[in-house]
């Protein structure tokens, strides 16, 4: 019965479970650890923030949701099937917005529906979902053209158009100056509440995941276990300064290694 | 000098209302001067060496003296063209310098002896007595030329991307081509004279080999080099091989691509004379061994010249392309 209520309320959307996955990278014949042992489930619509130090093995949680690679042990598992190769309902938007820089902003977009060959029937949506960033004015420039985060913008359009059920971000606005990485994050924001999708970020900033995220999940140093979880109860919009999560960065911090007096 | 050229330019919406006569094209009135003295020099000096042809580069380069002085004053109002010719201003100047110089050094006083040196008389006279020869030369060759151009291009193309996007591909294919590479045209000779049924064929061959290896082998750096990112946001967008291979790794690499064709549009030139030894009856490279030959290097410096301004377009015509397809770099470069 909640089930089907799930189902019927989030009918966009995936679940990602993630169930105890290992992952070893070899780099010339030695082998680095990056994931022990994670496990951890995101309910359809749900948005989830993985927070951890640099270079911990975040972004390759991220690249196995998304199909790129298999774990070395474990499995992760959309719906229940587990994920072997890239799909398009699953879209990972990357650190750097890594647009194609002999598309435009419009041919860019329209990459997900050509190489699906839906280009066609679906072309009405590449202008909608420029819209939705804010980047109607822009469809005919180059990559070099754009602003940092205007590119970033672009690059959620790219990801947008497919309709996904998931969406991976991995630290996308982390080198965005601070002014422009608030007004994105309000952005995405909107975007996942009017979307309906599921919501898997990776980030390191506190903050950030705090105010966009129903939960966040701390992960440890290299290679990456998960530490702790936290539920944000807030509704949003959040404030960075409300009692509440004040309180729940302190904690956060300190799971991090971080004291706040030091 | 130029520098008061482009000062009127500059003001021209003020000063062409009020003193049309005080802009004048200076380098273009000295040019004319210059033009002028090496008609004068050819025309009044007596031939020391006879090269043929006196009176028609004397005249040639007074019609040319005249209108480089008709332009000197209407020059402005040629707009881009206009702007063209201003900007090559002091080269004019010195080309009517170099006529006098030369024809004075060769024909007029001997310094230079025939056949070894030709003043440009001597190039007018080749000109003149053999054009029907050098146009089928020109036509000749430019079948040869095509014909192996492109099909080496479009070899070196389709092979440079499976090198570079196939690991067992370049396993194998990489050593070969480096092999190949350095191995002069002339070598391959024996070789294809077994190989190929006839000599228009071997031709074809060698020409297509000097423009296809640098294509190849700049195609499949660009391809091996694309960003690895580029390749994962096409995968997470639903990208196939094919895709990957036609919509991401070709245009990524079509700059290395372009190096390669404009590597290859000069070998390939280089390559002609070669490739024009195997019992051709007519062609440019033809041309040149045959008068080399009979030491009749007014002829062979007539027929270099054709083959520079030729290879000359033919590069001007590759920019024009390039710019069109790689329209997305302007402002990265």
């Amino acid at each position: 019965m909640s089930l089907a209520l799930l189902r019927a309320s989030f009918p966009n959307s995936i679940a990602l479970d993630v169930d105890g996955v290992s992952h070893r990278y070899e780099i010339d014949g030695s082998a680095l650890q990056v994931l022990d042992n994670v496990s951890l489930t995101i309910e359809r619509g749900e948005f989830v923030a993985l927070l951890g130090p640099s270079g911990c093995g975040k972004s390759t949680l991220l690249r196995l949701a998304a199909g790129l690679e298999t774990p070395t042990t474990g499995a992760v598992l959309a719906d229940g099937r587990p994920i072997t190769a890239p799909n398009p309902d699953r879209i990972l938007v990357f650190q750097d917005a890594t647009l194609f820089p002999w598309r435009t902003v419009r041919a860019n977009v329209a990459t997900g529906l050509e190489a699906r060959g839906v280009i066609r029937e679906r072309e009405y949506r590449i202008g909608e979902v420029l819209r939705l960033v804010k980047l109607e004015g822009f469809a005919d420039f180059y990559a070099h053209q754009l602003s940092g985060g205007m590119a970033q913008r672009a690059a959620l359009a790219r990801a947008l158009v497919n309709d996904p059920k998931l969406l991976l971000l991995d630290e996308p606005f982390g080198k965005l100056d601070s002014l422009t990485r608030l007004k994105m994050q309000n952005e995405l924001l909107h975007l996942w509440k009017s979307g309906g999708f599921t919501a898997l970020l990776v980030t390191h900033d506190v903050e950030e995941a705090l105010l966009l995220a129903d939960r966040v999940i701390v992960l440890s140093d290299r290679p990456a276990s998960i530490v702790a979880e936290v539920r944000v109860e807030q509704p949003h919009p959040r404030r960075r300064d409300s009692a509440n999560l004040v309180a729940l960065r302190r904690s956060l911090l300190e799971k991090l290694g971080i004291s706040h007096d030091a | 000098m130029s520098a008061a050229v482009e000062e009127s330019f500059d003001e021209a919406g003020r000063r062409s209302v009020t003193l049309p006569f005080a802009r004048i094209w200076r380098s273009g009135l000295l040019a004319g001067g210059t033009w002028l003295v090496a008609a004068a020099l050819t025309y009044g000096l007596p031939d020391v060496i006879s090269w043929g042809a006196t009176e028609l580069f004397a005249a040639v380069v007074l019609t040319g003296a005249g209108i480089l002085l008709a332009l000197s004053v209407t020059v402005h109002r040629l707009g881009s063209v206009g702007r063209t010719l201003v900007h090559y201003g002091p080269w004019f100047v010195v080309l009517g310098l170099w006529f006098a110089a030369w024809e004075v050094v060769t024909a007029k006083l001997g310094w230079l002896p025939k056949p070894f040196f030709s003043p440009p008389q001597g190039l007018l006279q080749a000109y003149v007595t053999d054009w029907e020869r050098l146009l089928i030369c020109i036509a000749y060759t430019g079948r040869l030329w095509g014909l192996g151009f492109f099909s080496g291009i479009v070899v070196g193309f389709a092979g440079g991307v499976a090198l570079g996007w196939s690991k067992r591909f370049a396993y194998w294919g990489m050593p070969l081509l480096k092999l190949i590479g350095p191995v002069p045209a002339s070598a391959w000779i024996p070789c294809i004279f077994f190989i190929f049924p006839t000599t228009f064929q071997a031709s074809i061959f060698l020409v297509a080999l000097a423009s296809g290896i640098p294509v190849a082998i700049l195609t499949a750096a660009g391809v091996s080099q694309v960003n690895r990112s580029f390749y994962d946001v096409a995968r997470t967008l639903g990208a196939d091989n094919r895709f990957l291979v036609l919509k991401v790794a070709i245009p990524a690499s079509l700059p290395n691509v372009f190096v390669g064709v404009f590597m290859g549009l000069y070998y390939s030139f280089a390559v002609l004379v070669v490739a024009e030894m195997l019992g051709a009856k007519f062609g440019l490279g033809w041309y040149l061994q045959f008068n080399t030959a009979y030491s009749a290097y007014a002829n062979v410096y007539a027929a270099l010249i054709i083959m520079a301004l030729i290879c000359a377009g033919l590069v001007r015509l590759l920019f024009l392309v390039r710019d069109r397809l790689l329209g997305w770099q302007r402002g990265i470069l």
